[in-house]
């Protein structure tokens, strides 16, 4: 079994040395919940970009417009945890900021939101 | 607020940052048309995302047969369709392999319900999706992919071999077909509905009590 030391310099994880020294090593965060179809957008990037990391920068003009957490991973293919973690420094910093999508309150999702979903579906 | 009106220059106009962004699953197993469906009604070339199977995996039964390979990952791939400017839709094909399953609890995590796609020369496959959505009372209709018209089995036929309830709707389908793939959508979308109304003329009890197993 590697130890942990070990797994960042892996071949398999080559690319990822670099995300994971910027995060710490965190892999987990919960501190807004971010889900894969949470919106993000930043702020003011090109002000920004100068005061982060280099791959903050990236992550803040990825998002430059609205986008979920799943198309900001996508775009700079880093693995999912990796920019969840990212995203949350930035909104600590109020550098990105965030909305929370559709939140299942009870088991039965809201119904209005349902009908406008079906609607846009028959309209494509 | 920003708003993607900032954006001229975007193809496709994205949502606005206070949209709602609801999901859907497209599930099934291995090469039965996930990305292909993505791909028919999707407004972006579908996307692909990579998630960490880390050392934090590691008291998840299903991946204990990897727990010496500390960085394997897992990709889904998803679609978007914006409806409006305030209401988008992202369609997210399940990771072929179904041990993941501790992926499938962040897809399904709020998701409105899940299509589930299926090969009728290989049923089987599909049954691993159909079980979970079935544990966690996730609204699903079956697509049935008409692999060049192999279509061996009737609607009733695969209903039965697949042990389903008779108001799931089983669809024949296309999964290249845009007009195929939307119908799909639409059925199951009037399907969460139905689900959703009969949950809510359930006494509110029962149901939380049905929720929380
Ligand atoms: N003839 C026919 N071919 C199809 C249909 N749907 C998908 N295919 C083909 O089947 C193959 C697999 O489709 P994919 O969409 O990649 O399947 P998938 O479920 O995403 O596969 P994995 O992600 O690997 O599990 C591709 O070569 C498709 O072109 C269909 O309705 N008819
Ligand atoms: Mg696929």
């Amino acid at each position: 079994m590697a130890s942990r030391g070990e797994v960042w310099f892996d071949d398999a994880a080559g690319p990822l040395v670099r995300p994971y020294a910027l995060t710490r090593g965190r892999t987990q965060d919960d501190r807004y919940g971010l889900d894969l179809v949470t919106l993000v957008v930043s702020v003011q990037p090109a002000v920004h970009e100068r005061i982060v990391e280099p791959e903050y920068a990236d992550v803040l003009w990825v998002c430059e417009h609205p986008l979920s957490v799943a198309e900001v991973a996508a775009k700079i293919d880093l693995p999912l945890c990796v920019v969840k973690v990212m995203l949350a420094d930035l909104i600590e910093r109020n550098y990105v900021i965030y909305r929370t999508g559709w939140q299942p309150v009870r088991n039965t999702p809201d119904m209005d939101t349902m009908q406008k979903v079906l609607d846009g579906i028959r309209k494509l | 607020m920003v708003s993607a009106s900032s954006n001229p220059s975007s193809p496709v106009a994205g949502p606005a940052i206070d949209a709602i962004a609801v999901k859907v699953l497209i599930s099934g197993g291995f090469g039965v048309g996930k990305t292909t469906l993505v791909s028919a009604v999707s407004e972006i070339v579908p996307l692909r995302t990579e998630e960490l199977i880390t050392e934090l995996s590691n008291g998840v039964d299903d991946v204990s047969g990897i727990e010496d390979k500390s960085t394997t990952t897992v990709a889904m791939d998803f679609g978007r369709i914006t409806i409006n400017p305030e209401l988008v839709l992202y369609l997210f094909g399940t990771p072929g392999q179904d041990r993941f399953w501790f992926m499938w609890d962040e897809l399904a995590r709020g998701a409105l319900g899940a299509i589930v796609l299926v090969d009728t020369r290989r049923l089987d496959a599909c049954f691993a999706a159909i079980d979970y959505f079935e544990q966690r009372q996730l609204p699903f209709v079956v697509g049935v992919n008409c692999f060049d018209g192999d279509q061996l089995y009737d609607v009733d036929e695969i209903r039965a071999a697949l042990d389903i309830d008779s108001f799931v709707p089983v669809i024949l389908c296309d999964a290249r077909e845009r007009d195929s793939t939307k119908e799909l959508l639409v059925k199951l979308m009037e399907h969460v509905m139905a689900t959703s109304r009969l949950a809510d003329s359930v006494p509110a009890q029962q149901a939380r009590s049905s929720a929380a197993t």
